[in-house]
């Protein structure tokens, strides 16, 4: 850590405290700023151009956008209607880890022998990169070789090949998805559990409450903080999907499971050439997706700095 | 607490309760397990089609050291901790400096920065992609660690100054008070009085960032190439096309690619889970 050596040594000590901030901050600010907050204003200007990602922009203004939602005369960009659909389901399947992940919570809730190796080894998929949980689901699903085909043969129930028929692929993925997620919800719960005010409990057990009344007035409510990041962690993981796809199925079958991200890649850095341009409109398009929930989570965390002054 | 505690229940219903705990617990795990079965398999049991039969041998050396001495994968390995380490070094250098100036002073635009690095910490990775490309591509840095690393620590800053500024807001501010009436320097407050007492949100995000970086794999493959400077999550595909159809070999790769931040966990659980749940309870 170097300190600064100011000239004016006088100066800088009576005003230190308003200074130390800024110098802290500079370097941390430009690295996020040139990498970060740059970056988006720069995607949203190569948006509006014609790029391979070496030569000259060529200026096109809103001709990819205009490609992309159909305007004029053509139609809309396919792949990109079928992302799109693949993003909300992907938005609103993925929701449900939040339910799973509580319910395996209260399962786990207790305090019997050996509980603590339970909780961890039921979390440890998160920890798993998410390239291994792809390739475990994908050999889980093969038809041939899969475990789950032997045990639906096993119960008389034929075979069926998820990655392999467009109707199922994009859902066989997302159960992937739910695998580490659902575990990342449950060890939110099981916090917030562990903080549940045991008086609050007792007084409405003493009111009769009991059961489903009990968990859905009493202890959701405090429940609150952890649901709601797990809301937003689950919104971000579903719109950030790509390393399973990428795994998976690599967009297929007829590509059926591509979602926004995977498409801006794909276009982005293609085998017949980088389309740099359109990719980023792709990108600007799932990046005001991403916004509305951004200022949506951001306002609920600016409220509550208000409330903690 | 709820739910009610086992113990207040009839002996019955807690033996139900540690039964079912195990087959919950497999069938959890099941897809995991089948890769770790696969993993000591023989070569012959896929050619036999003996996929879920009982293995015909144990053959975990030979695979396990097919993976470490035949493969690129300890190549992948040793960049995943080149990338790994150095990137947990930077970000927590530069968060705990941002999370002290956003937690300890008063500014105009405190929280205006705080909450700019808490936005960019949600935004799409294809957003910056082409941008950050073309800049590593610029810098001479497309295709080597360094490229990597950079990228990493500047956006990982952004979760670290959330998790930092949160948990030095809620040390005791006399302390510091009390230094600066000693006429103890700034920067020595942030080095003798806060730093000590931040050790453990400085272990929690380095478990947390070590985990995410390991498993990074969109940055991988968008600003590396090939085995001098790919991770492990990336050369895992090169592997598996090596290795096409070699079941137990991929499964055996996988395993190892995946090991690191498994044992980071679960050698360092309390740390992991308290930054995980940061902001979790009130």
């Amino acid at each position: 850590m170097s300190t600064p050596v100011p000239q004016d040594r006088s100066w800088y000590r009576r005003n230190e405290i308003a200074i130390t901030p800024w110098l802290f901050l500079i370097p941390g600010i430009a690295f996020f700023a040139l990498y970060v907050i740059m970056p988006i204003f720069q995607s949203f200007w190569i948006s509006f151009h014609e790029w391979d990602g070496l030569g000259e922009k060529t200026w096109v203004g809103t001709a990819h956008y205009e490609r992309l939602f159909g305007v004029g005369d053509q139609n809309i960009d396919r792949k990109f209607e079928v992302s799109f659909w693949n993003n909300l389901k992907w938005l609103v399947l993925y929701l449900l880890a939040i339910p799973m992940g509580l319910f395996i919570a209260l399962f786990l809730n207790q305090t019997v022998r050996g509980i603590r190796l339970y909780k961890s080894l039921f979390f440890f998929p998160f920890v798993i990169s998410q390239v291994v949980v792809g390739l475990v689901f994908s050999w889980f699903y093969l038809p041939r070789e899969g475990l789950l085909n032997a045990i639906l043969g096993f119960f008389n129930l034929g075979s069926i090949n998820i990655l392999g028929d467009p109707t199922m692929a994009t859902y066989g993925i997302i159960a992937a998805g739910l695998w580490p997620q659902t575990a990342y919800c449950m060890i939110l719960y099981l916090t917030g559990l562990n903080a549940v005010d045991p008086e609050q409990v007792e007084a409405a057990r003493l009111d009769g409450a009991k059961g489903h009344k009990m968990l859905w007035y009493v202890i959701l409510p405090q429940l609150k903080p952890a649901t709601f990041i797990a809301f937003v962690v689950t919104i971000i993981g579903a719109l950030r999907s790509f390393d399973l796809i990428s795994i998976m199925t690599n967009g297929g079958p007829f590509g059926s499971t591509r979602v926004l991200s995977f498409y801006m890649f794909e276009e982005s850095l293609s085998e017949f050439g980088f389309r740099m341009g359109y990719g980023s409109a792709i990108a600007t398009v799932l990046f005001f997706i991403m916004l509305g929930f951004i200022v949506y989570f951001l306002y609920s965390m600016w409220r509550e700095e208000k409330e903690a002054r | 607490m709820f739910p009610t505690p086992i113990e207040k229940k009839s002996r019955s219903y807690q033996m139900a309760y540690q039964g079912l705990l195990p087959v919950v617990l497999v069938m959890w795990l099941l897809p995991l397990i089948a890769v770790a079965v696969f993993s000591i398999r023989p070569d012959s049991d896929f050619t036999n089609g003996n996929y879920w039969g009982v293995p015909s041998s144990f053959n975990f050396f030979e695979n396990y050291g097919k993976v470490f001495f035949e493969s690129d994968m300890p190549r992948y390995l040793l960049n995943s901790v080149f990338i790994t380490v150095p990137t947990v070094l930077g970000t927590i250098a530069l968060s705990s400096m941002t999370g002290f100036a956003l937690g300890i002073y008063k500014f105009k635009g405190n929280l205006l920065i705080f909450f700019m690095f808490i936005a960019g910490n949600f935004v799409p990775f294809q957003i910056l992609m082409v941008p950050v490309r073309d800049l590593t591509v610029n810098m001479n840095l497309y295709d080597t660690k360094t490229g990597l690393i950079l990228f990493h620590i500047a956006f990982q800053t952004g979760f670290c100054t959330l998790f930092m500024r949160n948990f030095i807001r809620a040390l005791p501010f006399p302390l510091i008070e009390a230094a600066r009436v000693e006429g103890v320097r700034e920067w020595q407050i942030f080095l003798y009085v806060v730093l000590p007492l931040m050790k453990p949100a400085l272990a929690a995000l380095a478990v947390l960032i070590f985990t995410f970086i390991w498993n990074d794999y969109f940055w991988a493959v968008v600003l590396t190439q090939g085995p001098d400077a790919q991770p492990v999550t990336a050369g895992i595909t090169a592997f598996n096309s090596q290795y096409r159809a070699a079941y137990h070999l991929m499964s055996a790769g996988s395993i190892v690619a995946a090991l690191p931040p498994v044992l980071m966990f679960f050698l360092m659980q309390k740390h992991f889970i308290a930054g995980l749940t940061l902001g979790a309870v009130k």
